[in-house]
């Protein structure tokens, strides 16, 4: 059976159906790579607008003014200060709580229908509107236990707000933890608690770390409820309590957006600017956590 | 190295662990330590109020404690206004926030807020409703008056006068697009619209009076084809070159800048009246003039020497403040009665 070699010259070209399905192939990596330009760009064209009008209210005095009527005078040091304790007392409330939630969902729990319920209302509430949460918050923490508009009245509401969220991120951190980790563990003769803390969580956090900034950020840019709890938006002094009354960033920039005068829209780029870059160096602080417990 | 890294987290953990376990014993004694920091602000507010009384019977410099605001966004700027004047005397901490005139008021009848921004007077159901909470000593304060001039060029001699239906019908979703579509006796000429942008309380406040108060069962929108400025001067501008322009603004630039343009009287049922501060303060030049007010307590007045100071601060100056953020300031009758409401307090 003599095989008749192609010349030095072929080359191989497909025809018929082939050369269709390879042409969609071509054009699907087009398409696609299209579909991932499109938040690129928006989100690069909206940091250009936001740092053509807010970038020359930068400065130092912006950062130490409170709010004032003058669009020239006023400045986030209220809420740059309101934001930082409603953020960290938020953080110290998610993490264990949602850590030992996540624990409990995939290391302890009997396979029951209670936890089928646990499971279904987490993946429920991870997807209530925010404003449900200011109304939960208004009626539980402000009236019902009495804590008034206050920071800790802020950061509970902000806490159950991200808790869903971080829980189900923790849960995902924590199965991608390799079962033979556990196994060999427990051979080993480690109690349950034991192989959970020494080698699942160290494992999962790298996971759980990620969750927890994600929220976070969302936490940060929070408005609706935080107005909803009765958070102000004119503060002149500097927050030293948790039982003070507060207001944060993204609060100031929407009442500098709904000002009719040009120089507080500036102002509002300004915040967001400010907004932007907190949430980034979360995000950057979240990362370099990552690489070092990954290491 | 791996053991320093898990010591580390392990001690980031625990006290992350320990740092909520003793926040949470704290909030459980919530109620005691704020009952208390209120008690100790009132005792030593009072003692100092008294112990050193200026010539308006109020040492600001003296008063001490927190005083919660919230309500109309309206008001918000005055009253944000008199509180950024009120921190540089004095060291009470005035709190501003703005959910709403309804929102402002359920706050105070239960008490969350000493003083209660409205860009309306208080409704009966909203007495009723402070009522049930013992709150019966209601003070209303009048503080300013927020209102709209309909503006036509100097050389529109037709547009005297436009009834409320016949604003509605010009600025309405779809509205007309030659005066001729308003009446059919004037020009059939193309209207040039002009109007506050969509942020401004001006542009709300048209809405809610003309757009949805005129027809109410239509889905009310404003028409979006004019030109729409944040800025009073490019809206006068545009009016003042354009013969066939029609538009509004806030009646505190009219008074100010406004006078080389007309004035279009409104008739909303009883006859045409001309916008005027007297027309607007005896309630006739309606829709297109509001009251705004800040309500508080008489107990509160006479218990609380921060209120009393802040509510005083905020009667001696708002008649300088109110014009800096773009209202019609009381004249002077109607000021001085205001200032009797809070006289009546003072040591």
């Amino acid at each position: 059976m003599a095989v008749s070699l192609p010349d030095e010259n072929f080359t191989l070209q497909a025809t018929g159906r082939v050369a269709r399905r390879q042409a969609v192939s071509r054009a699907s990596k087009w398409v696609l790579l299209g579909a991932s330009m499109i938040g690129v760009v928006v989100l690069f064209a909206l940091m250009v607008d936001t740092i053509v009008v807010g970038w020359s209210r930068i400065s130092w005095s912006f950062f130490t003014s409170y709010p004032s009527r003058f669009a020239d005078q006023a400045g986030l040091r209220s809420s740059f200060i309101g934001s930082i304790w409603i953020l960290s007392l938020t953080i110290v409330f998610v993490v264990p709580i949602a850590i030992a939630t996540a624990i409990w969902i995939e290391e302890f729990a009997p396979k029951t229908r209670l936890l089928e319920f646990v499971k279904l209302n987490l993946a429920n509430l991870a997807g209530v509107p925010s404003i449900i949460y200011g109304v939960l918050g208004l009626a539980v923490f402000v009236r019902l236990f009495g804590w008034g508009s206050s920071i800790l009245a802020g950061s509970f509401t902000l806490f159950l707000m991200i808790l869903p969220m971080t829980v189900i991120a923790s849960q995902e951190a924590i199965r991608q933890v390799p079962p033979s980790l556990r196994q060999g563990s427990l051979a080993l003769g480690a109690t349950e608690w034991q192989t959970v803390w020494y080698h699942v969580l160290p494992g999962a956090l790298p996971g759980i770390i990620t969750g927890v900034i994600l929220a976070l950020a969302r936490a940060a840019g929070e408005t609706a409820a935080l107005i909803m709890i009765g958070a102000f938006t004119f503060i002149a002094f500097d927050n030293t309590s948790i039982w003070d009354s507060f207001t944060t960033m993204p609060i100031q920039v929407y009442n500098w957006t709904v000002r009719p005068q040009e120089a507080f829209r500036q102002n509002a780029a300004a915040g967001i600017l400010v907004l932007m870059t907190v949430v980034l160096t979360f995000n950057i602080a979240a990362a370099a956590l990552r690489e070092r417990f990954r290491n | 190295m791996a053991l320093g890294i898990k010591f580390g987290w392990r001690t980031a953990a625990g006290i992350g662990l320990a740092a909520s376990a003793m926040l949470l014993s704290v909030a459980c004694g919530s109620d005691d330590s704020t009952s208390t920091a209120t008690a100790t602000a009132t005792g030593s507010g009072g003692a100092t109020a008294t112990a050193a009384p200026t010539e308006a019977g109020l040492d600001y410099a003296a008063l001490t404690g927190t005083i919660r605001i919230d309500g109309s966004s309206t008001v918000f700027p005055i009253s944000e206004a008199v509180a950024e004047e009120f921190s540089k005397v004095s060291k009470v901490r005035a709190n501003v926030g703005f959910s709403g005139t309804g929102g402002g008021f359920e706050k105070f009848c239960r008490g969350e807020t000493e003083i209660s921004d409205a860009s309306r007077p208080i409704k009966d159901s909203e007495r009723e409703a402070c009522k049930a909470n013992g709150i019966t000593d209601i003070v209303e304060i009048q503080v300013a008056i927020d209102a709209l001039t309909v503006m036509v060029n100097p050389q529109n001699d037709w547009a005297a006068c436009m009834t409320t239906k016949e604003v509605h019908d010009a600025f309405k979703g779809g509205g007309a697009t030659k005066w001729s579509d308003i009446r059919p006796e004037w020009p059939n000429e193309n209207i040039k619209f002009y109007y506050p942008g969509t942020d401004s309380g001006t542009f709300d406040y048209f809405v809610e009076a003309i757009i949805a108060g005129v027809n109410k069962d239509e889905k009310a929108t404003h028409r979006g084809d004019g030109t729409a400025s944040e800025d009073d001067n490019i809206l006068a501008q545009g009016i003042e070159n354009d013969r066939y322009a029609l538009g509004y603004f806030g009646f505190a630039y009219y008074l100010e800048a406004g006078q080389k343009l007309s004035a279009v009287a409104i008739d909303a049922g009883k006859g045409c009246v001309e916008p005027s501060f007297d027309a607007a303060l005896d309630g006739t030049y309606v829709p297109l003039a509001r009251p705004l007010f800040i309500y508080t307590r008489e107990s509160l007045l006479a218990e609380k020497p921060e209120v009393l100071g802040f509510v005083n601060f905020y009667v001696e100056n708002m008649q300088t403040l109110v014009p800096d953020v773009g209202y019609v300031t009381l004249p002077e009758a109607l000021y001085q009665a205001q200032v009797a409401k809070v006289a009546a307090f003072l040591p």
